[in-house]
């Protein structure tokens, strides 16, 4: 019954001062709008930017080093025990950077529940021959199934099917930029020289293209046996195991235990790419900033509006309170004001904000380096439009809380006797 | 003697800008009930500051204000509203009527606020209280559509809703001319007479004020005489 009546009073009010209640809305569903296009915007953005690499990265990485033995035989003498040791006779042996026992470490992984899923992987480091011509570069041979299931294999295939690699025996998927420089087509056969000296002649059956150009121009891929061919060794060869787990936040946790489990190193996806989360979360940082600015500046429009309704409405504000209103009641009615208009704007700001940004997802944005973007990306993340609502209907309250309690404390005698 | 409605006691009062200067001095006061009281003065004689301290609006006083027996100090705001809300109706010079609602609904305010009755039972005691004062016909206009002496009734009718034990008009004829100040004063005259109602109007208009059960003359801040004419 009271919020009734405060609420007869309050909309009546605003009626009255239908233009001016009208343009402060405006103000609150402007700055809504923009903040909500924006963030998905830069959200859509960060995702695709991120995407280029965290996408195609495993969650876990399991891979062995060359490295040096961490006792050298002095440190085993008990007599020489804390005594300062400067001899390390043990260099590094010339061991492959296979990892050991691939196989079983690849079933127990399989039954971790945390693991969403597994691909093993081979890297080869290979020269491409070009007539006279050798250049470096590096061949990946890769489970194609699970590659394609897990990192998108597919969509950065941008010529030939990616299957053909699975099925062509002796098939590679060339780097774009390989291929360009190797004047390679579909179906031709090249040639690559191995560390071991050994020719091969593989047959192209696609161009990769990752977008990272300094990647393109020299890495490409084979399926796992082909790899193992190359490097002349046995089927239980692996060099990575790239591990998907389910929970990303658990990567540097799980690459921990993994690397003491299985004796190999690991890394982790935080880890490996921290500067893309840097890049990522300044760009975050600058859109909440300008959303706020713009909703702030909505607020100052609506503080300003109802300052003058309450000077326009004076004589109103002194008869209620002579009627028997209480200071708190004429407070809740302009606070009801500047909630109404708050409230109001800002979910026509959340609708305007979702059209925007559907819109700007048709937009056509077509670049070489991103072969599989073919607009630009949004991201309507929903945690957008709820900070968006509550921070228009706490900045819009505090925009009528002064003014409000400014009508609170008129003094109706003052007002009747000023006539 | 019959029932006190409202009591001053002792009521001084200072205005501090620019010098201090005692407006009001050693005031005292009783209304009993179905008294038709009006207050006479030049003007800056300190009536209407008497009148708004009796109506609770303004708290800055020495002394004591009792209505319907209730010390009126120390109170909190609220406390005070809830008081003007049920014991007081107001009626001033200007009608302070809100443009936004119509005339019933203008009506009505003060009894919805005081939340005894449904909306349903304010809205036919205000219909009651137009009827009473000779306008019901108007009850669905708009405040800016009505005359002035339409308006100072409208007024009257807000000031009835809530049956209140004393109303209090800060020169309710003022604005009006001849012909309106007289049926305001037959209004108030009925109240009093048909429905026992305590009434305590402050009006420059002998005419009006010889009319009355009783005068009470103010001169400088002070009450100098109070004839009672009946």
């Amino acid at each position: 019954m009271k919020i009734k009546l405060i609420a007869t009073v309050s909309f009546s009010l605003m009626l009255a001062r239908l233009k001016q209640t009208t343009v402060a809305a405006v103000g609150v569903t402007f700055g809504i709008t923009m903040f909500i296009t924006l963030l998905s915007f830069m959200g859509g953005l960060n995702d695709l930017l991120d995407g280029l690499i965290t996408k195609r990265s495993p969650h876990v990485r399991l891979y062995n080093e060359v490295q040096p033995s961490e006792m050298q035989p002095v440190d085993i003498l008990p007599q020489y025990a804390g005594c300062h040791n400067f001899v390390s006779s043990v260099k590094p042996k010339n061991e492959m950077s296979e990892i050991y026992n691939s196989r079983e470490i690849m079933n127990t992984l399989k039954r971790d529940s945390r693991v969403s899923g597994i691909s093993p992987k081979i890297t080869v480091q290979v020269f491409y021959n070009i007539g006279s011509i050798d250049f470096a570069g590096s061949i990946n041979g890769i489970d194609v199934d699970a590659e394609a299931r897990l990192f998108s294999f597919s969509d950065y295939v941008t010529t030939g099917n990616y299957i053909d690699l699975k099925n062509t025996p002796n098939s590679i998927i060339l780097g774009k930029g390989v291929a360009d420089k190797m004047l390679a087509d579909i179906g031709d056969l090249i040639q690559v020289t191995t560390s071991k000296g050994e020719r091969v002649q593989l047959k192209v059956v696609g161009y990769f293209q990752s977008g990272l150009l300094d990647l393109d121009k020299v890495q490409s891929y084979a399926s796992i046996t082909t790899a193992q061919k190359l490097l002349g060794e046995s089927d239980s060869y692996i060099t990575d195991i790239q591990i998907k787990v389910n929970d990303l936040e658990m990567a540097p946790e799980l690459a921990k235990e993994y690397a003491s489990v299985f004796e190999t190193n690991a890394i982790d996806i935080q880890t490996a790419n921290a500067q893309f989360e840097t890049g990522s979360s300044v760009r975050t940082l600058i859109s909440y900033a300008v959303g706020i600015t713009l909703l702030i500046v909505a607020g100052f429009g609506i503080y300003n509006i109802l300052n003058m309704m309450i000077y326009e409405k004076m004589d109103s504000i002194a008869i209620l309170k002579a009627t028997g209103f209480s200071g708190s009641d004429v407070k809740n009615v302009f606070i009801l004001i500047a909630l109404t208009i708050g409230v109001l704007g800002g979910l026509l700001g959340l609708l305007f904000g979702f059209c925007f940004s559907m819109i700007i997802d048709q937009i056509p944005f077509v670049t070489a380096a991103l072969p599989t973007i073919k607009t630009y990306a949004i991201n309507c993340n929903p945690k957008f439009y709820i900070i968006a609502i509550i921070f228009s209907v706490v900045t819009t309250y505090l925009a009528g809380y002064f003014p409000a309690k400014k009508a609170s404390k008129l003094d109706p005698v003052i007002i009747i006797r000023g006539k | 003697m019959s029932e006190l409605v409202l009591e001053a006691r002792n009521v001084n009062k200072y205005f501090h800008d620019p010098v201090t200067n005692q407006v009001l001095k050693d005031v005292n006061l009783t209304i009993e009930k179905g008294v038709f009281a009006t207050v006479m003065g030049k003007s800056g004689c300190g009536k209407s500051t008497l009148l708004y301290i009796l109506s609770t609006m303004d708290t800055e006083y020495e002394g004591e204000l009792f209505i319907d027996g209730v010390n009126m100090r120390n109170r909190t705001e609220k406390e005070l509203a809830r008081v003007r809300n049920e014991k007081i109706g107001f009626v001033f010079q200007f009608h302070y009527l809100l443009n936004e609602f119509s005339v019933i609904r203008n009506v009505m305010l003060p009894g919805l606020k005081l939340e005894k009755y449904s909306e349903k039972e304010v809205e036919h005691k205000a219909y009651e209280k137009l009827k009473l004062l000779g306008i019901e016909s108007e009850a669905l206009k708009k405040p800016n559509h009505l005359s002035g002496g339409q308006k100072q009734r409208v007024a009257i009718a807000r000031a009835l809703i809530n049956d209140p034990l004393i109303i209090m008009g800060d020169e309710p004829t003022g604005n009006l001319d001849k012909k309106n100040s007289e049926v305001v004063y037959e209004i108030f005259n009925e109240l009093a007479e048909r429905y026992n109602q305590s009434l305590l109007i402050v009006t420059h208009d002998p005419e009006f004020a010889n009319r009355t059960h009783r005068i009470i003359e103010m001169v400088d801040g002070a009450i100098t005489n109070i004839v009672k004419m009946k």
